[in-house]
Protein backbone atom coordinates (compact mmCIF):
# COMPACT_ATOMS: atom_id res chain seq x y z
CA UNK A 1 0.00 0.00 0.00
CA UNK A 2 1.36 3.35 -0.98
CA UNK A 3 1.94 6.02 1.68
CA UNK A 4 0.12 8.43 0.09
CA UNK A 5 -3.57 9.06 -0.35
CA UNK A 6 -4.87 6.59 -3.13
CA UNK A 7 -6.15 8.07 -6.82
CA UNK A 8 -8.71 6.22 -6.95
CA UNK A 9 -10.51 4.02 -3.63
CA UNK A 10 -13.58 2.32 -3.87
CA UNK A 11 -15.49 0.93 -0.79
CA UNK A 12 -18.34 -1.25 -0.82
CA UNK A 13 -19.76 -0.16 -4.12
CA UNK A 14 -23.34 -1.96 -5.01
CA UNK A 15 -24.97 -1.88 -8.08
CA UNK A 16 -27.98 -4.02 -9.75
CA UNK A 17 -30.13 -4.16 -12.60
CA UNK A 18 -33.08 -5.72 -12.20
CA UNK A 19 -33.19 -8.68 -9.69
CA UNK A 20 -29.77 -9.16 -10.62
CA UNK A 21 -26.94 -7.70 -8.43
CA UNK A 22 -23.74 -7.02 -10.68
CA UNK A 23 -21.59 -5.53 -8.11
CA UNK A 24 -22.12 -6.71 -4.36
CA UNK A 25 -19.57 -4.50 -2.71
CA UNK A 26 -16.28 -3.91 -4.54
CA UNK A 27 -13.59 -2.56 -2.04
CA UNK A 28 -10.69 -1.55 -4.48
CA UNK A 29 -7.50 1.21 -4.26
CA UNK A 30 -5.30 2.13 -7.16
CA UNK A 31 -2.24 4.43 -5.91
CA UNK A 32 -1.09 7.68 -7.85
CA UNK A 33 0.78 6.48 -10.40
CA UNK A 34 -0.12 2.91 -10.45
CA UNK A 35 -1.33 0.30 -12.52
CA UNK A 36 -3.84 -1.88 -11.22
CA UNK A 37 -5.39 -4.77 -13.44
CA UNK A 38 -9.00 -6.29 -12.56
CA UNK A 39 -9.42 -9.50 -14.21
CA UNK A 40 -12.14 -12.11 -14.25
CA UNK A 41 -14.56 -14.05 -16.16
CA UNK A 42 -17.58 -12.48 -18.43
CA UNK A 43 -20.47 -11.04 -16.06
CA UNK A 44 -18.11 -10.71 -13.42
CA UNK A 45 -18.58 -6.78 -13.34
CA UNK A 46 -15.26 -5.84 -14.19
CA UNK A 47 -16.98 -2.72 -16.88
CA UNK A 48 -19.94 -2.05 -14.58
CA UNK A 49 -17.11 -1.12 -12.04
CA UNK A 50 -15.55 1.29 -14.19
CA UNK A 51 -18.84 2.60 -15.44
CA UNK A 52 -19.82 3.56 -12.29
CA UNK A 53 -16.05 5.41 -11.25
CA UNK A 54 -16.92 7.50 -14.62
CA UNK A 55 -20.45 8.26 -13.92
CA UNK A 56 -21.72 6.43 -16.71
CA UNK A 57 -23.62 4.01 -14.38
CA UNK A 58 -25.23 5.11 -11.39
CA UNK A 59 -23.65 2.96 -7.96
CA UNK A 60 -26.74 1.96 -6.07
CA UNK A 61 -24.78 2.32 -2.76
CA UNK A 62 -20.77 2.37 -1.58
CA UNK A 63 -17.88 4.75 -2.08
CA UNK A 64 -15.77 6.43 -4.97
CA UNK A 65 -13.49 8.51 -3.71
CA UNK A 66 -11.18 10.09 -6.90
CA UNK A 67 -8.07 12.24 -5.48
CA UNK A 68 -10.29 12.27 -2.00
CA UNK A 69 -12.98 13.57 -3.83
CA UNK A 70 -16.46 11.35 -3.25
CA UNK A 71 -17.70 11.16 -6.97
CA UNK A 72 -20.81 9.16 -6.73
CA UNK A 73 -23.85 11.24 -7.24
CA UNK A 74 -22.06 13.88 -8.74
CA UNK A 75 -23.78 15.60 -11.94
CA UNK A 76 -23.28 18.46 -14.88
CA UNK A 77 -20.76 20.49 -14.06
CA UNK A 78 -18.80 18.41 -11.22
CA UNK A 79 -18.93 15.47 -12.67
CA UNK A 80 -17.31 17.20 -16.26
CA UNK A 81 -14.71 18.48 -14.03
CA UNK A 82 -13.66 15.30 -12.75
CA UNK A 83 -13.88 13.48 -15.94
CA UNK A 84 -11.34 16.06 -16.96
CA UNK A 85 -9.26 14.03 -15.12
CA UNK A 86 -10.21 10.87 -17.12
CA UNK A 87 -8.68 9.09 -20.46
CA UNK A 88 -10.05 6.03 -21.50
CA UNK A 89 -10.02 3.13 -24.22
CA UNK A 90 -13.05 1.29 -24.60
CA UNK A 91 -13.47 -2.54 -25.53
CA UNK A 92 -14.60 -2.08 -29.00
CA UNK A 93 -12.39 1.48 -29.58
CA UNK A 94 -15.17 3.38 -30.02
CA UNK A 95 -14.26 5.89 -32.32
CA UNK A 96 -16.71 8.05 -33.68
CA UNK A 97 -17.83 7.34 -37.56
CA UNK A 98 -18.68 10.44 -39.04
CA UNK A 99 -14.67 12.12 -37.65
CA UNK A 100 -11.71 11.87 -39.65
CA UNK A 101 -8.88 9.50 -37.46
CA UNK A 102 -7.43 13.02 -36.61
CA UNK A 103 -10.31 14.78 -35.60
CA UNK A 104 -11.08 11.73 -33.26
CA UNK A 105 -7.52 12.03 -31.13
CA UNK A 106 -8.28 16.13 -31.46
CA UNK A 107 -11.84 15.53 -29.88
CA UNK A 108 -11.10 16.03 -26.23
CA UNK A 109 -8.92 18.96 -27.20
CA UNK A 110 -11.14 20.85 -29.26
CA UNK A 111 -14.49 19.78 -26.89
CA UNK A 112 -13.52 19.30 -23.80
CA UNK A 113 -11.01 21.97 -23.80
CA UNK A 114 -11.60 24.70 -26.36
CA UNK A 115 -8.46 24.05 -28.20
CA UNK A 116 -8.51 25.71 -31.96
CA UNK A 117 -8.06 22.69 -34.57
CA UNK A 118 -5.00 23.45 -36.15
CA UNK A 119 -3.00 23.06 -32.56
CA UNK A 120 -5.42 20.28 -31.48
CA UNK A 121 -4.71 18.81 -35.13
CA UNK A 122 -0.76 19.29 -34.36
CA UNK A 123 -0.76 17.52 -31.09
CA UNK A 124 -3.09 14.44 -32.47
CA UNK A 125 -0.23 13.67 -35.41
CA UNK A 126 2.45 13.53 -32.22
CA UNK A 127 -0.27 11.47 -30.27
CA UNK A 128 -0.59 9.18 -33.29
CA UNK A 129 2.92 8.84 -33.44
CA UNK A 130 3.54 8.02 -30.41
CA UNK A 131 1.61 4.98 -31.11
CA UNK A 132 3.09 4.08 -34.05
CA UNK A 133 0.64 5.64 -36.66
CA UNK A 134 1.94 8.19 -39.56
CA UNK A 135 0.18 11.44 -40.04
CA UNK A 136 -1.04 9.98 -43.27
CA UNK A 137 -3.29 7.40 -41.11
CA UNK A 138 -4.62 10.53 -39.38
CA UNK A 139 -6.79 11.64 -42.82
CA UNK A 140 -8.59 8.16 -42.86
CA UNK A 141 -12.30 7.55 -41.50
CA UNK A 142 -12.28 5.42 -38.98
CA UNK A 143 -14.15 2.25 -41.25
CA UNK A 144 -11.13 1.93 -42.96
CA UNK A 145 -8.73 0.98 -40.06
CA UNK A 146 -8.40 -2.45 -39.03
CA UNK A 147 -8.95 -3.79 -35.62
CA UNK A 148 -5.46 -2.96 -34.04
CA UNK A 149 -5.22 0.00 -35.89
CA UNK A 150 -8.55 1.04 -34.21
CA UNK A 151 -7.30 0.11 -30.81
CA UNK A 152 -4.07 2.61 -31.62
CA UNK A 153 -6.33 5.36 -32.90
CA UNK A 154 -8.44 4.76 -29.62
CA UNK A 155 -5.18 4.72 -27.34
CA UNK A 156 -3.54 7.95 -28.85
CA UNK A 157 -7.25 9.37 -28.05
CA UNK A 158 -7.25 8.33 -24.44
CA UNK A 159 -3.55 10.23 -23.81
CA UNK A 160 -4.31 13.34 -26.05
CA UNK A 161 -5.69 15.30 -23.15
CA UNK A 162 -2.79 13.73 -20.84
CA UNK A 163 -5.10 12.64 -18.17
CA UNK A 164 -3.98 11.99 -14.76
CA UNK A 165 -5.96 8.61 -14.84
CA UNK A 166 -6.44 6.27 -17.99
CA UNK A 167 -8.87 3.23 -17.90
CA UNK A 168 -8.64 0.35 -20.22
CA UNK A 169 -11.25 -1.61 -21.01
CA UNK A 170 -10.24 -4.72 -22.33
CA UNK A 171 -7.58 -3.39 -24.43
CA UNK A 172 -6.32 -6.51 -26.15
CA UNK A 173 -9.52 -8.15 -26.99
CA UNK A 174 -10.40 -9.11 -30.44
CA UNK A 175 -6.66 -8.65 -31.44
CA UNK A 176 -4.26 -11.57 -32.84
CA UNK A 177 -1.12 -12.25 -30.21
CA UNK A 178 1.37 -10.27 -31.60
CA UNK A 179 -1.04 -7.36 -31.68
CA UNK A 180 -2.23 -7.66 -28.65
CA UNK A 181 1.38 -7.53 -27.04
CA UNK A 182 2.05 -4.27 -29.49
CA UNK A 183 -1.25 -2.71 -27.76
CA UNK A 184 -0.06 -4.37 -24.51
CA UNK A 185 3.73 -2.57 -24.99
CA UNK A 186 1.97 0.51 -26.29
CA UNK A 187 -0.20 0.93 -22.83
CA UNK A 188 2.71 0.67 -21.02
CA UNK A 189 4.70 3.37 -22.34
CA UNK A 190 2.56 5.67 -22.60
CA UNK A 191 0.98 5.28 -19.05
CA UNK A 192 4.97 4.97 -17.55
CA UNK A 193 5.16 8.40 -20.37
CA UNK A 194 2.84 10.46 -18.69
CA UNK A 195 3.46 9.12 -15.30
CA UNK A 196 -0.63 8.22 -15.08
CA UNK A 197 -2.57 6.20 -13.05
CA UNK A 198 -4.03 2.97 -14.81
CA UNK A 199 -7.14 1.18 -14.25
CA UNK A 200 -7.40 -1.78 -16.86
CA UNK A 201 -10.02 -4.53 -16.93
CA UNK A 202 -9.04 -7.99 -19.34
CA UNK A 203 -9.37 -11.42 -18.95
CA UNK A 204 -5.99 -11.88 -21.32
CA UNK A 205 -3.80 -13.21 -18.57
CA UNK A 206 -0.81 -12.45 -20.78
CA UNK A 207 -2.14 -8.34 -20.96
CA UNK A 208 -2.79 -8.20 -17.10
CA UNK A 209 0.80 -9.40 -16.96
CA UNK A 210 2.15 -6.80 -19.10
CA UNK A 211 0.62 -3.64 -18.12
CA UNK A 212 -0.23 -4.33 -14.41
CA UNK A 213 1.57 -3.70 -11.64
CA UNK A 214 -0.90 -4.85 -9.36
CA UNK A 215 -3.80 -7.82 -9.99
CA UNK A 216 -7.25 -7.75 -8.23
CA UNK A 217 -9.64 -10.62 -9.14
CA UNK A 218 -13.34 -10.07 -9.00
CA UNK A 219 -15.74 -12.83 -8.54
CA UNK A 220 -19.59 -12.08 -8.30
CA UNK A 221 -19.19 -8.81 -7.47
CA UNK A 222 -16.77 -8.78 -5.34
CA UNK A 223 -12.50 -8.56 -5.33
CA UNK A 224 -11.76 -11.87 -3.97
CA UNK A 225 -7.97 -11.32 -4.53
CA UNK A 226 -5.30 -8.89 -4.85
CA UNK A 227 -1.43 -8.84 -5.33
CA UNK A 228 1.17 -7.45 -7.36
CA UNK A 229 1.87 -9.16 -10.64
CA UNK A 230 4.53 -11.70 -9.27
CA UNK A 231 2.28 -12.93 -6.87
CA UNK A 232 -0.39 -14.24 -8.86
CA UNK A 233 1.04 -17.68 -9.58
CA UNK A 234 1.03 -18.56 -5.84
CA UNK A 235 -2.15 -16.80 -4.83
CA UNK A 236 -3.42 -20.22 -2.68
CA UNK A 237 -6.74 -19.02 -4.07
CA UNK A 238 -8.19 -21.65 -6.09
CA UNK A 239 -10.79 -19.39 -7.73
CA UNK A 240 -7.44 -17.29 -9.03
CA UNK A 241 -5.44 -20.33 -10.15
CA UNK A 242 -8.80 -21.71 -12.11
CA UNK A 243 -8.68 -18.08 -14.00
CA UNK A 244 -5.21 -17.73 -14.51
CA UNK A 245 -5.14 -21.42 -15.90
CA UNK A 246 -7.91 -21.23 -17.77
CA UNK A 247 -9.19 -24.87 -16.49
CA UNK A 248 -13.03 -25.56 -16.39
CA UNK A 249 -12.90 -27.28 -13.27
CA UNK A 250 -12.82 -25.67 -9.91
CA UNK A 251 -14.61 -23.59 -7.52
CA UNK A 252 -15.84 -20.91 -10.51
CA UNK A 253 -19.16 -22.71 -12.04
CA UNK A 254 -19.73 -21.42 -15.58
CA UNK A 255 -23.62 -21.33 -16.53
CA UNK A 256 -23.77 -23.67 -19.16
CA UNK A 257 -26.49 -26.45 -19.95
CA UNK A 258 -24.76 -29.92 -20.44
CA UNK A 259 -25.40 -31.00 -24.68
CA UNK B 1 -56.99 -17.01 -11.65
CA UNK B 2 -57.37 -16.14 -15.92
CA UNK B 3 -58.78 -12.33 -14.57
CA UNK B 4 -55.21 -12.11 -12.17
CA UNK B 5 -53.67 -12.99 -15.36
CA UNK B 6 -55.08 -10.62 -17.43
CA UNK B 7 -55.29 -7.55 -14.40
CA UNK B 8 -51.41 -8.61 -14.14
CA UNK B 9 -50.86 -7.96 -17.97
CA UNK B 10 -52.94 -5.04 -18.09
CA UNK B 11 -51.28 -3.37 -15.17
CA UNK B 12 -47.59 -4.20 -16.25
CA UNK B 13 -48.56 -2.62 -20.08
CA UNK B 14 -49.73 0.54 -17.88
CA UNK B 15 -47.31 1.01 -15.77
CA UNK B 16 -44.92 0.14 -18.62
CA UNK B 17 -46.68 3.17 -20.52
CA UNK B 18 -46.67 5.36 -17.76
CA UNK B 19 -42.60 4.93 -17.24
CA UNK B 20 -42.34 5.43 -20.87
CA UNK B 21 -44.29 8.61 -21.08
CA UNK B 22 -41.98 10.10 -17.92
CA UNK B 23 -39.01 9.02 -19.10
CA UNK B 24 -40.00 10.99 -22.70
CA UNK B 25 -41.01 14.11 -20.59
CA UNK B 26 -38.14 13.86 -18.85
CA UNK B 27 -35.67 13.35 -22.17
CA UNK B 28 -37.43 15.98 -24.10
CA UNK B 29 -37.33 18.45 -21.12
CA UNK B 30 -33.49 17.89 -20.81
CA UNK B 31 -33.03 17.94 -24.29
CA UNK B 32 -34.80 21.38 -24.48
CA UNK B 33 -32.53 23.02 -21.79
CA UNK B 34 -29.44 21.88 -24.08
CA UNK B 35 -30.96 23.61 -27.25
CA UNK B 36 -30.24 26.89 -25.28
CA UNK B 37 -27.76 25.97 -22.86
CA UNK B 38 -23.62 26.59 -24.10
CA UNK B 39 -21.90 25.06 -25.93
CA UNK B 40 -23.24 25.78 -29.09
CA UNK B 41 -22.10 23.08 -31.91
CA UNK B 42 -22.30 25.48 -35.08
CA UNK B 43 -20.69 23.07 -37.47
CA UNK B 44 -22.72 20.34 -36.40
CA UNK B 45 -25.87 22.50 -36.78
CA UNK B 46 -25.02 23.36 -40.01
CA UNK B 47 -24.44 20.23 -41.31
CA UNK B 48 -27.89 19.25 -39.55
CA UNK B 49 -29.57 21.63 -41.22
CA UNK B 50 -28.12 21.05 -44.86
CA UNK B 51 -29.25 17.48 -44.05
CA UNK B 52 -32.36 18.14 -42.82
CA UNK B 53 -33.62 20.77 -45.33
CA UNK B 54 -31.36 20.67 -48.62
CA UNK B 55 -31.14 16.80 -48.62
CA UNK B 56 -35.05 16.57 -48.02
CA UNK B 57 -35.87 18.73 -51.08
CA UNK B 58 -36.27 15.76 -53.59
CA UNK B 59 -38.34 14.09 -51.61
CA UNK B 60 -40.80 16.47 -50.44
CA UNK B 61 -41.01 18.37 -53.91
CA UNK B 62 -41.81 15.12 -55.42
CA UNK B 63 -44.61 14.54 -53.21
CA UNK B 64 -45.75 17.78 -53.24
CA UNK B 65 -45.77 18.17 -56.88
CA UNK B 66 -47.81 14.78 -57.43
CA UNK B 67 -50.21 15.32 -54.33
CA UNK B 68 -50.67 18.98 -55.96
CA UNK B 69 -51.53 16.99 -59.42
CA UNK B 70 -53.82 14.40 -58.02
CA UNK B 71 -55.79 17.07 -55.60
CA UNK B 72 -56.62 19.02 -58.77
CA UNK B 73 -57.57 16.03 -60.95
CA UNK B 74 -59.70 14.66 -58.11
CA UNK B 75 -61.37 18.02 -57.64
CA UNK B 76 -62.00 18.63 -60.92
CA UNK B 77 -64.11 14.94 -60.98
CA UNK B 78 -65.41 15.35 -57.76
CA UNK B 79 -66.89 19.58 -58.12
CA UNK B 80 -67.91 18.16 -61.79
CA UNK B 81 -70.49 16.67 -60.49
CA UNK B 82 -72.08 19.82 -58.94
CA UNK B 83 -70.52 22.01 -61.42
CA UNK B 84 -67.80 23.54 -58.96
CA UNK B 85 -64.54 23.26 -60.88
CA UNK B 86 -63.81 27.12 -60.40
CA UNK B 87 -63.21 25.98 -57.27
CA UNK B 88 -60.17 23.70 -57.98
CA UNK B 89 -57.49 26.62 -57.19
CA UNK B 90 -59.22 27.59 -53.94
CA UNK B 91 -59.00 24.01 -52.76
CA UNK B 92 -55.43 23.31 -54.35
CA UNK B 93 -53.94 25.86 -52.62
CA UNK B 94 -55.83 25.91 -49.32
CA UNK B 95 -55.44 21.89 -48.66
CA UNK B 96 -51.85 21.97 -49.67
CA UNK B 97 -50.75 25.21 -47.42
CA UNK B 98 -53.28 24.21 -44.28
CA UNK B 99 -52.97 20.37 -44.10
CA UNK B 100 -51.14 18.50 -47.18
CA UNK B 101 -47.61 20.84 -47.56
CA UNK B 102 -46.84 20.38 -43.71
CA UNK B 103 -48.26 16.73 -42.60
CA UNK B 104 -47.04 15.20 -45.92
CA UNK B 105 -43.33 17.10 -45.53
CA UNK B 106 -43.59 15.45 -41.88
CA UNK B 107 -44.22 12.38 -42.73
CA UNK B 108 -41.43 11.88 -45.27
CA UNK B 109 -39.13 13.71 -43.09
CA UNK B 110 -40.26 11.15 -40.30
CA UNK B 111 -38.90 8.28 -42.80
CA UNK B 112 -35.93 9.51 -43.94
CA UNK B 113 -34.52 11.90 -41.38
CA UNK B 114 -36.25 10.37 -38.37
CA UNK B 115 -34.53 7.21 -39.18
CA UNK B 116 -31.40 8.15 -40.05
CA UNK B 117 -30.64 9.84 -36.80
CA UNK B 118 -32.52 6.98 -34.53
CA UNK B 119 -29.93 4.26 -36.64
CA UNK B 120 -26.97 6.69 -36.60
CA UNK B 121 -27.53 7.49 -32.92
CA UNK B 122 -28.54 4.02 -31.65
CA UNK B 123 -24.91 2.49 -33.24
CA UNK B 124 -23.46 5.45 -31.18
CA UNK B 125 -25.21 3.84 -27.98
CA UNK B 126 -24.55 0.42 -28.62
CA UNK B 127 -20.60 0.87 -29.76
CA UNK B 128 -20.11 2.91 -26.49
CA UNK B 129 -19.70 5.99 -29.19
CA UNK B 130 -22.01 8.07 -26.66
CA UNK B 131 -19.79 7.37 -23.38
CA UNK B 132 -17.28 8.18 -25.08
CA UNK B 133 -18.36 11.53 -25.55
CA UNK B 134 -18.94 11.55 -22.04
CA UNK B 135 -15.74 10.63 -20.66
CA UNK B 136 -14.50 13.08 -23.53
CA UNK B 137 -16.23 16.15 -21.45
CA UNK B 138 -18.86 16.60 -24.02
CA UNK B 139 -22.45 16.30 -23.17
CA UNK B 140 -24.20 14.14 -25.61
CA UNK B 141 -27.42 15.98 -25.35
CA UNK B 142 -25.32 19.47 -26.24
CA UNK B 143 -23.38 17.88 -29.24
CA UNK B 144 -25.95 15.49 -30.72
CA UNK B 145 -29.70 16.53 -29.91
CA UNK B 146 -29.42 20.18 -30.01
CA UNK B 147 -28.48 20.36 -33.12
CA UNK B 148 -30.67 17.57 -34.74
CA UNK B 149 -33.55 19.53 -33.42
CA UNK B 150 -32.57 23.11 -33.64
CA UNK B 151 -32.27 21.94 -37.48
CA UNK B 152 -35.43 20.31 -37.29
CA UNK B 153 -37.92 23.05 -36.17
CA UNK B 154 -35.78 25.59 -38.43
CA UNK B 155 -35.65 23.71 -41.68
CA UNK B 156 -39.39 22.14 -42.01
CA UNK B 157 -40.98 25.14 -42.04
CA UNK B 158 -38.48 26.31 -45.39
CA UNK B 159 -39.00 22.73 -46.55
CA UNK B 160 -42.54 23.22 -46.82
CA UNK B 161 -42.79 26.41 -48.11
CA UNK B 162 -40.64 25.38 -51.13
CA UNK B 163 -43.40 22.26 -50.72
CA UNK B 164 -45.94 24.66 -50.98
CA UNK B 165 -45.14 26.47 -53.79
CA UNK B 166 -44.02 22.67 -55.74
CA UNK B 167 -47.67 21.57 -54.85
CA UNK B 168 -49.75 24.77 -56.22
CA UNK B 169 -47.49 23.98 -59.34
CA UNK B 170 -48.43 20.24 -59.58
CA UNK B 171 -52.29 21.82 -59.21
CA UNK B 172 -51.94 24.15 -61.79
CA UNK B 173 -50.28 22.16 -64.42
CA UNK B 174 -52.68 19.57 -64.23
CA UNK B 175 -55.07 22.44 -64.39
CA UNK B 176 -53.43 24.13 -67.29
CA UNK B 177 -52.72 21.10 -69.20
CA UNK B 178 -55.20 18.93 -68.70
CA UNK B 179 -58.66 21.00 -67.32
CA UNK B 180 -58.19 23.92 -69.72
CA UNK B 181 -57.91 26.54 -66.78
CA UNK B 182 -56.56 29.74 -68.41
CA UNK B 183 -53.37 30.62 -66.49
CA UNK B 184 -53.76 33.50 -65.55
CA UNK B 185 -57.03 33.02 -64.12
CA UNK B 186 -55.99 30.07 -62.26
CA UNK B 187 -52.69 32.81 -60.78
CA UNK B 188 -55.01 35.39 -59.87
CA UNK B 189 -57.55 32.68 -57.97
CA UNK B 190 -55.41 30.93 -55.96
CA UNK B 191 -53.16 34.59 -54.77
CA UNK B 192 -56.74 35.99 -54.08
CA UNK B 193 -57.93 33.13 -51.92
CA UNK B 194 -55.52 32.13 -49.98
CA UNK B 195 -55.02 34.06 -46.76
CA UNK B 196 -51.73 35.02 -44.52
CA UNK B 197 -53.01 32.38 -41.88
CA UNK B 198 -53.12 29.50 -44.05
CA UNK B 199 -49.84 30.25 -44.61
CA UNK B 200 -48.58 30.75 -41.47
CA UNK B 201 -50.55 27.78 -39.50
CA UNK B 202 -48.62 25.42 -41.91
CA UNK B 203 -45.58 26.97 -41.32
CA UNK B 204 -46.37 26.72 -37.33
CA UNK B 205 -47.43 22.84 -38.02
CA UNK B 206 -44.08 22.07 -39.77
CA UNK B 207 -41.88 23.30 -36.95
CA UNK B 208 -43.76 21.26 -34.52
CA UNK B 209 -43.31 18.59 -36.46
CA UNK B 210 -39.50 19.11 -37.32
CA UNK B 211 -39.45 19.24 -33.36
CA UNK B 212 -41.34 15.97 -33.16
CA UNK B 213 -39.27 14.23 -35.65
CA UNK B 214 -35.97 15.25 -34.46
CA UNK B 215 -37.52 14.55 -31.19
CA UNK B 216 -38.57 10.74 -31.67
CA UNK B 217 -35.38 9.84 -33.92
CA UNK B 218 -33.06 11.11 -31.00
CA UNK B 219 -34.74 9.83 -27.87
CA UNK B 220 -35.65 6.38 -29.27
CA UNK B 221 -31.59 5.87 -30.97
CA UNK B 222 -30.61 7.69 -27.59
CA UNK B 223 -32.07 4.86 -25.55
CA UNK B 224 -31.71 2.19 -27.71
CA UNK B 225 -30.47 -1.26 -26.20
CA UNK B 226 -29.24 -4.62 -27.75
CA UNK B 227 -26.85 -4.24 -30.78
CA UNK B 228 -28.53 -4.44 -33.99
CA UNK B 229 -31.80 -5.60 -33.14
CA UNK B 230 -32.20 -2.51 -30.37
CA UNK B 231 -30.90 -0.09 -32.93
CA UNK B 232 -33.89 -1.31 -35.88
CA UNK B 233 -36.36 -1.51 -33.10
CA UNK B 234 -35.48 2.20 -32.39
CA UNK B 235 -35.28 3.36 -35.99
CA UNK B 236 -38.80 1.52 -36.62
CA UNK B 237 -40.39 3.39 -33.52
CA UNK B 238 -39.04 6.60 -34.48
CA UNK B 239 -41.07 6.88 -37.39
CA UNK B 240 -44.15 5.00 -36.20
CA UNK B 241 -44.22 7.23 -33.05
CA UNK B 242 -43.38 10.32 -35.06
CA UNK B 243 -45.94 9.71 -37.76
CA UNK B 244 -48.64 8.96 -35.38
CA UNK B 245 -47.48 11.92 -33.21
CA UNK B 246 -47.66 14.69 -36.64
CA UNK B 247 -51.37 13.69 -36.76
CA UNK B 248 -52.34 13.84 -33.72
CA UNK B 249 -50.76 17.53 -33.64
CA UNK B 250 -51.82 18.19 -36.69
CA UNK B 251 -55.18 17.42 -35.78
CA UNK B 252 -54.78 19.82 -32.31
CA UNK B 253 -52.95 22.60 -34.33
CA UNK B 254 -55.77 22.73 -36.34
CA UNK B 255 -58.66 23.20 -33.50
CA UNK B 256 -56.15 25.92 -31.96
CA UNK B 257 -56.26 28.00 -36.07
CA UNK B 258 -59.10 27.26 -37.33
CA UNK B 259 -61.84 26.43 -34.61
CA UNK B 260 -63.39 29.79 -33.53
Amino acid sequence: MNARPPKIEIRGLNKAFGEKRVLNGVDLEVGVGESVVVIGGSGSGKSVTLKCVLGLIQADGGSIKVDGQEVVGLRGGERERVLRKFGMLFQGAALFDSLRVWENVAFGLVQGRGMARDPAKEVALRKLGAVGLGPEVGELWPAELSGGMQKRVALARAIATEPEIIFFDEPTTGLDPIMADVINELVRKCVNDLGATALSITHDMASARKIGDRIAMIYEGRIIWSGRVAEIDHSANDFVDQFIHGRAEGPIKMPVRPL
Amino acid sequence: MIILTILQTVGRAFLSALATIGRLALFTLLALLHCVKPPYYWRLLLRQMVDIGYYSLPVVGMTAIFTGMVLALQTSTGFARVGGEFAIPNVVVISITRELGPVLAGLMVAGRIGAAMAAEIGTMRVTEQIDALTTLSTNPLNYLVAPRLVAGIAMLPLLVVVGDIIGVFGGYLVSIYKLGFNPATYIRNTIDFVETLDVVSGLVKASVFGFLVTLMGCYHGYNSRGGAQGVGAATTNAVVSASILILIFDYMLTEIFFTK
